[in-house]
């Protein structure tokens, strides 16, 4: 035990790191669980996922510089995500998202307003998007992120975020619109 | 589209992300483009849905308590008795609580936007209060008449100081809506302009005045100051809300 005092100092660092971590950090675990439970489409699955992030951001903590720790944290979050499915559910991340744009929605406020109304539908819409829109959606409208929040975390530039977003809103909006259409299988 | 207009554009539109000047080259071609306006208007409304359904999953709690016990968080010397253990458990409770307190109150951890408050919505509600009769519920530049006017009427007491002297003189306030919560509005005047100050509270860190931002003509700028959060939007120059964001915050 000749290295006492060396070893306490670098406990000291430790439990400071964690404290540091458990303020700055968890406070977001929300945010992970809510990215994950939408990418994964699974509550069971995004537990096991978010946790995983959380241990990941852990340890890359010291890498941390102090910016926007929400976003820092989802952009872990979503790169544990896309591992994950690569390994479990590969079919899902090669779904085309390159579709064509020029199909234009028949949706009108009116009819999105109804079809719009209820949870279980919409959740089922958002669920049937290719997972790149699915997390433009969720980044955007349920987290509030900014176009250049999304751009860190999603690792793409801000131009490609704003024509993801804009795909996505129409796939979406065609999805409740025409839900036989697009609850067909893959 | 069959218009000039991307549908990239109006997406960027609708989420407060285009610069003024080409937010109102935008707003010039909706009055004539009958296809850009409906699809605004579904766009605007799919995003009213997503609000309304509450989709948002929050962790459960099972979850949170797994992540601290494999982090130990709560770190404790195996070494010493059981009652030492608990007793340097509850120092140690106790001394992340307060650097947890600290920390919130005191630091200048910061993110670039207000979460989840657009700036078109900051934009839309200071132009509702433009309207005839919208401005104030209680009209007083009487901060004591003021403060205690929004007793009972929020979960929160706004600050609220008249700046008369400074240029900035105190017409009233009013509850308003923003991003679904209520919020305090806090109405000053500037030569013939208004200011509305919309505040309400948080639990994330201070933030210093952000760069004011510009949409439709308008300017506004936002921080967060001891447990609340302000954002201050008007017609009158940035220079001109900045002043006053400072005497809010030395108030």
């Amino acid at each position: 035990m000749s290295t006492t005092g060396q070893g306490k100092d670098w406990d000291v660092l430790d439990s400071q790191d964690r404290a540091r971590f458990e303020q700055v950090v968890l406070p977001h675990l929300d945010a992970a669980f809510n990215l994950s439970r939408w990418l994964l489409r699974s509550r069971a699955d995004s537990e096991d996922v978010a946790q995983e992030a959380l241990l990941r951001a852990f340890r890359f903590f010291r890498g941390f510089n102090g910016g926007d720790a929400r976003a820092w944290l989802l952009q872990i979050v979503r790169n544990t995500c896309y591992t994950w499915l690569e390994k479990n559910r590969q079919v899902e991340l090669m779904t085309e998202f390159d579709e064509d744009l020029h199909q234009q929605s028949s949706a009108t406020p009116e009819t999105l307003a109804i079809a719009g109304d209820n949870r279980e539908r919409l959740a089922r819409a958002l669920e049937t998007l290719p997972v790149r829109f699915r997390e433009v959606i969720i980044l955007r409208e349920l987290e509030g992120c900014s176009y250049k929040e999304i751009a860190a975390i999603t690792s793409v530039p801000i131009g490609t975020v704003m024509s993801a977003l804009a795909r996505a809103r129409q796939r979406l909006q065609r999805a409740l619109t025409q839900p036989a259409q697009q609850e067909a299988p893959q | 589209m069959s218009c000039d207009f991307s549908a990239t554009l109006l997406h960027a539109y609708l989420d407060g992300e285009l610069d003024a000047m080409r937010a109102s080259e935008f707003e010039r071609h909706l009055e004539t483009c009958r296809e850009c306006t409906v699809t605004l208007g579904s766009a605007e409304s799919l995003r009213a849905s997503l609000q309304r359904a509450q989709l948002y999953e929050t962790a459960p709690p099972e979850l949170r308590k797994k992540i601290r016990s494999k982090l130990k968080i709560s770190v404790a010397d195996a070494s010493r008795s059981p009652v030492a253990v608990w007793r340097w458990l509850a120092a140690a409770a106790a001394i992340l609580l307060v650097t947890g307190v600290a920390w919130f109150a005191l630091s200048n951890f910061r993110s670039d936007t207000p979460q989840s408050v657009t700036a078109a919505e900051v934009i839309d509600a200071h132009i509702r209060s433009l309207q005839a009769g919208h401005l104030t519920d209680v009209a007083s530049t009487d901060q004591h008449t003021v403060k205690p006017w929004f007793d009972g009427k929020l979960d929160f007491i706004p600050p609220v100081k008249d700046f008369m002297d400074e240029g900035f003189p105190l017409i009233g306030g009013r509850l308003d809506v923003l991003g679904e919560r209520n919020v305090a509005a806090l109405v000053y005047g500037r030569r013939k302009h208004f200011i509305n100050v919309f505040v309400w509270p948080t639990k994330d860190a201070d933030t210093p005045i952000h760069p004011p931002g510009s949409r439709q003509g308008y300017q506004w700028v936002h921080w967060r100051h001891k447990g609340m959060e302000f954002c201050a939007v008007s017609d009158v120059s940035p220079q001109d809300l900045h002043e006053l964001a400072q005497l809010i915050i030395q108030q």
